[in-house]
């Protein structure tokens, strides 16, 4: 099993929405579109789905060739950013739907009904109307009417994104197992870095309509094949400074800090991006740099803190674990992980990391 | 926090007052006054107690016209309602249909009540009215100032001219709030056009068309510019729906008492129905 988008691209009027796309993806794998908003992954979804039909190019499954094919024919599920459900169905006649409309028989649907609501928590509310549910069970409802139906292609877009924190954080972390031993492709749209690491599988990255990377999960974070790439892929943005080497030692433009290298790469300029959690307030790793900042704003995420500062004519993001403030215009030392660096050349090409 | 307490404030709620006062209260209490009352003119009122609404509540000419009221109203619900709702339907969702059809749609709305009804007369005048002409013409047998049935075929059919704009109006906005994922989820389900008008649609305007139902039941029950202009009440008293009735009543034969007492029965009955009507639609919403 295998979905493949061959040259697919998407025009609406002058205006393309996605540009000439190739991507193969392979049966019993979580697949992560990610880019912010407007990138193009609802639209893509909505191709590989078969409700919306591409300008040029070709969608096959299975080695079938199913562009224009009408999404009746597909078997295809798709759970949304807003929470729909058939708003006088109850919990058990929604989850049934897309069972009863294909007819499978009555004792089969109570029965699959039964273990999709109980994967999904749902098994005491089964009598209750959407809008008598919080929004968390309602998008558990529209899941779990996702999963009753054994698709081959599940879509997910963005679909913890209109949850508040609590939930999103609950069901985020069950998402894995649910889509464990099924035989089928699994494509996740979201906004948010952190969930594509959670998520695992391969990821995707995004913008402006194109494909910029995509591969496994963690090797597209850890080698950003290009600095777009790694500023999708890095939330808050990544830090981007350009750098001057000369034989073993690194400096930043601005500023005198110096640093050895090893990399192995022409004398020359760079542009080197630094992820924010990468820059600390203590020490961490081997090899760390000492950086000296003017405190812009501080604030807590959770139990990590963001420092925004200065140094240089540049603003730096630094996130460190643990909750502290610091107050606006505070002189500090910051420490940066070397061995975390990411070099890009003058055409924002990845040379190498570390 | 603590509240300061201030008795003065109260000062602020006398405008509105004042304003409610005048231009409700005080003439429902001139009606209820005479509902009650025996009055010869010169300010000199004998009290009757609930004798003109014993007499209203017997009476025939009574019933008759609530009945009339009720049919002529249940009518043009049942034709408007779904009317208006499939024709919503079909109008189109984007470009530049969408402000023709609401401009078009909204014509009929903006002309006043008695140009619309000397518009009909004009229109359906058996002998010089293009309708009424074209009607006879074509070998019906058509005159709408004398047969019954053609009255009540003329006077619908100008209603549902005028009102059913109205419920598209309403339809549309509860159309076009819909979120296009809803259609998108059914489409993946394999519903059917008429699963997906049954199962989303419908309840997804189930709020807007309880207003659209309840707008035309009031001003349909209340209806008396137009048909007063058409037809008069006539012929006979076969069009003479409530109001005309009682402003018959009222200013015709200056039976005042009666009158009054038929105005504040009239009045209880339109607020029943919606009360009664919106409580029943409401009964299953979320509390929040």
């Amino acid at each position: 099993m295998s979905l493949e988008l061959k040259n697919v691209e998407k025009k609406i009027g002058l205006d393309t929405h996605i540009y000439p796309t190739n991507l193969k993806l392979e049966k019993n794998t979580i697949n992560i579109l990610l880019g912010s908003t407007l990138a193009g992954k609802t639209t893509l979804m909505q191709i590989m789905a078969g409700l919306d039909k591409p300008t040029s190019g070709e969608i096959w499954f299975n080695n079938e060739n199913v562009t224009g094919m009408k999404v009746q024919k597909r078997n295809v599920s798709m759970v949304y950013q807003q929470f729909i459900n058939y708003p006088n169905f109850t919990v058990y006649d929604n989850i049934a739907s897309p069972l009863k409309i294909t007819g499978v028989n009555s004792d089969e649907i109570k029965q699959r009904v039964g273990k999709v609501a109980e994967l999904l928590k749902l098994s005491g509310m089964l009598n209750k109307k959407p809008n008598e549910l919080s929004g968390g069970q309602q998008q558990r409802t529209a899941l779990a009417r996702a999963l009753v139906k054994d698709s081959d292609l599940i879509l997910l877009d963005e679909p913890l994104a209109n949850l508040d924190f609590k939930l999103r954080e609950e069901l985020r972390e069950e998402l894995p197992k649910l889509f464990e031993n099924r035989d089928c492709i699994v494509v996740y749209a979201t906004t948010e870095p952190s969930e594509a690491l959670l998520l695992g599988g391969n990821t995707a990255t995004l913008q402006e309509g194109k494909i910029i990377q995509y591969g496994k999960t963690l090797d597209t974070y850890n080698k950003p094949n290009s600095l777009v790439s790694a500023q999708v892929f890095s939330d808050p943005p990544m830090n981007i400074a350009k750098i001057k080497k000369s034989g073993d030692q690194c400096s930043f433009l601005q500023n005198d800090i110096q640093w050895k290298t090893k990399l192995n790469i022409k004398d020359g300029e760079y542009k080197v991006g630094i992820r924010p959690h990468n820059i600390t307030t203590y020490k961490e790793g081997n090899n760390t740099l000492e950086i000296k900042g003017k405190v812009l704003i501080s604030e807590i995420s959770g139990s990590e803190s963001l420092i925004h500062f200065t140094n240089g004519n540049l603003n730096w993001v630094s996130l460190s674990n643990g909750v502290f403030q610091k107050n606006v215009g505070d002189e500090m030392n910051l420490y940066m992980n070397t061995d975390e660096f990411v070099y890009f050349d003058q055409n924002e090409r990845l040379v190498s990391n570390g | 926090m603590n509240k300061t307490v201030n008795q003065k404030a109260w000062f602020f709620v006398i405008p509105v007052f004042v304003l409610v006062a005048f231009n409700a209260i005080i003439p429902l209490m001139t009606v209820v006054n005479y509902a009650f009352q025996e009055t010869f003119g010169n300010n000199v009122f004998m009290w009757e107690g609930t004798r003109w609404f014993k007499q209203i509540m017997l009476s025939e000419r009574f019933h008759a016209s609530l009945g009339r009221q009720f049919l002529f109203t249940f009518i043009i619900l049942f034709i408007q309602i779904p009317l208006g709702i499939a024709i919503a339907l079909t109008m189109p969702k984007e470009g530049i249909g969408v402000p023709v059809c609401l401009v078009l749609m909204s014509m009929p709305l903006l002309i006043p009540w008695n140009v619309v009804g000397a518009m009909w007369n004009i229109f359906a005048l058996p002998d010089i009215g293009f309708l009424g002409n074209s009607l006879n013409a074509l070998g019906f047998d058509y005159n709408f100032t004398q047969q019954i049935g053609d009255a009540w075929f003329t006077t619908i059919l100008m209603d549902v001219w005028h009102w059913t704009s109205l419920v598209v109006l309403l339809s549309y906005a509860g159309l076009r709030s819909i979120q296009p994922a809803y259609y998108q989820a059914a489409e993946i389900d394999g519903a059917s056009r008429w699963a997906i008008f049954t199962k989303i649609e419908l309840p997804k305007m189930k709020k807007v068309l309880t207003i659209a139902i309840l707008l035309r039941f009031m001003d349909s029950f209340m209806i008396y510019t137009e048909p007063f202009v058409l037809t008069g009440g006539g012929p006979g008293n076969a069009t003479a729906f409530l109001s005309i009735d009682l402003v018959k009543m009222a200013l015709g034969q200056f039976d005042l008492g009666p009158a009054a007492a038929m105005s504040l029965i009239y009045f209880f009955i339109v607020l029943l129905v919606c009360w009664v009507f919106y409580t029943l639609m409401m009964r299953n919403e979320e509390k929040s």
